[in-house]
């Protein structure tokens, strides 16, 4: 009854990623939300540096301070640009797939017949972007369907599509 | 407006509950008292403020009585209470998932119950639970009656049998006792005690080191040989602590029944002075879980706790009314399991194992966890912060984690029998999930950068029941995609591609 792995050799499938990427804008959106935490961690370092400087600047502060600027340039070189090669997503009549992350990275997939909400959002920077993210909850309390980053327009036909979609299935979702 | 008389249909708590409210405000307060009379007015404004406090909440508990109504009409159960805010809550029958009825001392003294629907959404937040404290036992029972029984009294519509079949699933046998200290229940109650007994302490301002016996039993205690001391103190206090544990099991578990009523609902009832039933939805039942933690495991002992919606699993799963058998034997659990799934394969069937990918990752998670730290002490004792023995010691770590290490790959496995998924992980609570693939409503596909140069994949399956997520955890990616497509036929479906033979 237990099936095993020798089981699969014959058909053997891969999940492919999702369809679509968000928009291009997002590299610019991740790279600004990394700097603003960036900034903050740098100006904590620079008024410690100008406070200990009384007492002749200490090298421990000052390599602390190179190290932190070329970790932060890395981050923000690497980081977007990973992001959106990995930030995929995709919408048919039955599921709901997205690809999310960077270093670590998430694939979910929800059946539409078991969505209970679906949310767009815009925060203050990601309006500077034009850019929104829509999010698609089910029953469970684990693991929310997050795309972010994606355009405005594309963002609201999702939600409209996504609606649609969730009003011709019936039950309580569960 | 009628104080007395409930509003037509609405049905109001037992007027015996107006003793249950001002007998616990008393028992709160009993430090204080006892501070009172034992200190005489030496406490000063603080214990007179508690009395004061005490007599409002007193007063507070009478005003419940006559602001809290109920009623189940048109599909719907109804709760209005609240004194100055007015509340109305209404619950849709077809929600209600659970029905807990739960009883403390004085409530079985009085012969009342609190009844708790169980809804699955509401039940987030605790403020607004449909509890109802301070029904008397026949007027639970009818409203228990009507809020699950319903759909069972639709299904069989002629009423052949006035009394319903139940089926007897499992019941606490006596020996079972022996299980109480491998839980270390007891931990949390000799804390509890020693808590109690500080707050007595500083309520009556006593100095212990003025009471005769604690003195003499302190220099009796230095007299003994040292190494007698240290030995004897922790003996000691494992004796208490598994005597604690014991009779915290005695108290929690005594009387353990779990049956499958007529309608084919469960029910757990249990509790010795205290008690409580819990009854579950058959409908909303989508697995069981089996959890051994370490001790327990060691004299091959074993829990039952139900994967249900409505129902959370979370800190002290005895508390959310999800257990389905208190700590009782290995053999005995997994019998418990197999009957309230229906099939006995999930529980019994071989596991397939995660490979040596998987217990690669182990080790390296082990190394990756202890050679910082200790290289953190080593970098301490040559600053000379700190002498040599911390590091040498810390090196004990790393023969004690590479055992918990393959014990936690010999836990990894994952199964598809029939139509359950079985995952089973972890060294230090081992767990068995047996989840009905109906209840998965997702997937998470998770891999760390690690994990995809390993080509693994933890594969989580979202549901609506018990902890919400379950993972097969370090699993080989192809055999995690495989897995998903089978349990959920169709959802994977247009997202996979054949992989070619030439790769």
């Amino acid at each position: 009854m237990t099936e095993t792995l020798t089981d699969a050799a014959p058909r053997q499938l891969r999940m492919r990623p999702p369809r679509h990427l968000v928009a291009p804008r997002a590299i610019w959106y991740w790279t600004a939300r990394a700097l603003a935490g960036w900034i903050v961690v740098l100006a904590i370092e620079v008024f410690y540096l100008i406070l200990a400087s009384d007492d002749g600047l200490s090298s421990w502060h000052v390599a602390a301070l190179v190290a932190t600027i070329v970790a932060a340039a890395v981050h923000l070189v690497v980081m977007p640009r990973w992001r959106y090669r990995v930030h995929r997503w995709e919408a048919t009549a039955h599921a709901v797939y997205t690809q999310a992350g960077w270093f670590s990275q998430q694939r979910r997939i929800a059946p539409i017949s078991r969505i209970q909400t679906v949310d767009t959002e815009r925060g203050p920077l990601e309006q500077l972007f034009g850019l929104s993210n829509v999010t698609v909850t089910t029953a469970s309390a684990a693991g929310p369907l997050k795309i972010h980053g994606l355009d405005r327009d594309d963002a609201q036909k999702l939600v409209d599509e996504l609606s649609v979609a969730i009003e011709s299935t019936r039950g309580d979702a569960t | 407006m009628t104080v007395l008389a409930p509003p037509e249909g609405w049905r109001r708590l037992d007027p015996k509950m107006l003793m249950v409210h001002p007998v616990r405000e008393v028992g709160r307060a009993l430090p204080v008292l006892v501070g009172i009379l034992l200190a005489g007015s030496g406490t000063g404004r603080g214990g007179l403020w508690g009395l004061f406090g005490t007599g409002v909440m007193v007063s507070i508990g009478v005003l419940r009585w006559f602001t809290t109504t109920y009623r189940v009409a048109a599909e719907q159960v109804q709760v209005r209470r609240g004194i100055l805010r007015r509340q109305v809550l209404t619950v849709s029958l077809d929600r209600v998932r659970t029905v807990d009825v739960s009883a403390s001392a004085l409530h079985r003294v009085l012969g009342l119950v609190r009844l708790t629907v169980g809804t699955g959404l509401s039940d987030r937040k605790s403020d607004s639970a449909l509890r109802l404290d301070g029904l008397s036992e026949a007027d639970a029972a009818r409203l228990r009656d009507e809020l699950m029984g319903r759909r069972a009294a639709e299904a069989d519509a002629a009423p052949a049998e006035a009394k319903p079949q139940e089926t007897d699933l499992a019941s606490l046998r006596p020996s079972w006792v022996a299980y109480g200290p491998f839980t270390l229940s007891g931990v949390l109650t000799v804390g509890v005690i020693l808590g109690f007994a500080w707050r007595v302490i500083s309520e009556t301002h006593v100095d212990p080191r003025e009471l005769g016996p604690v003195t003499a039993g302190y220099a009796e205690l230095l007299a003994v040989p040292r190494w007698l001391a240290f030995v004897g103190v922790p003996v000691a206090l494992l004796v208490a602590v598994g005597f604690a544990s014991m009779v915290g099991y005695v108290l929690s578990f005594w009387a353990f029944r779990l049956v499958r009523l007529a309608g084919g609902n469960l029910q757990v009832s249990r509790g010795l002075i205290s008690t409580r039933t819990t009854t579950i939805e058959e409908r909303r039942l989508r697995g069981v879980e089996l959890s051994e933690p370490l001790l327990l495991r060691a004299v091959n002992g074993a829990r039952c706790i139900a994967i249900a919606t409505g129902l959370r699993v979370g800190r002290g799963s005895e508390r959310g009314g999800t257990l389905l058998l208190p700590p009782a034997p290995g053999g005995e659990a997994r019998r418990v399991a197999a009957a309230v799934l229906g099939v006995s394969e999930p529980v019994t069937a071989p596991l397939v194992r995660h490979g040596p990918r998987a217990l690669r990752r182990r080790y390296t998670r082990l190394l990756a966890l202890c050679v910082p730290a200790i290289a953190a002490l080593l970098v301490l004792w040559w600053l000379a912060v700190l002498p040599a023995w911390a590091w040498q010691a810390s090196l004990l770590v790393l023969p004690l984690g590479a055992a918990v290490a393959y014990d936690r790959y010999r836990a990894l496995g994952h199964a598809l029998v029939g139509r359950v998924l079985v995952a089973s992980r972890g060294s230090l609570v081992r767990r068995r999930y047996m989840l009905a693939c109906d209840g998965i409503i997702g997937w998470n596909v998770n891999q760390s950068f690690f994990q995809r140069r390993a080509g693994l994949a933890t594969l989580v399956a979202t549901t609506a029941a018990g902890r919400q997520q379950y993972a097969v955890q370090d699993v080989p990616l192809d055999e995690a995609v495989r897995v998903a497509d089978r349990a959920v036929p169709g959802l994977l479906t247009p997202f996979l591609v054949a992989v070619s033979e030439t790769l």
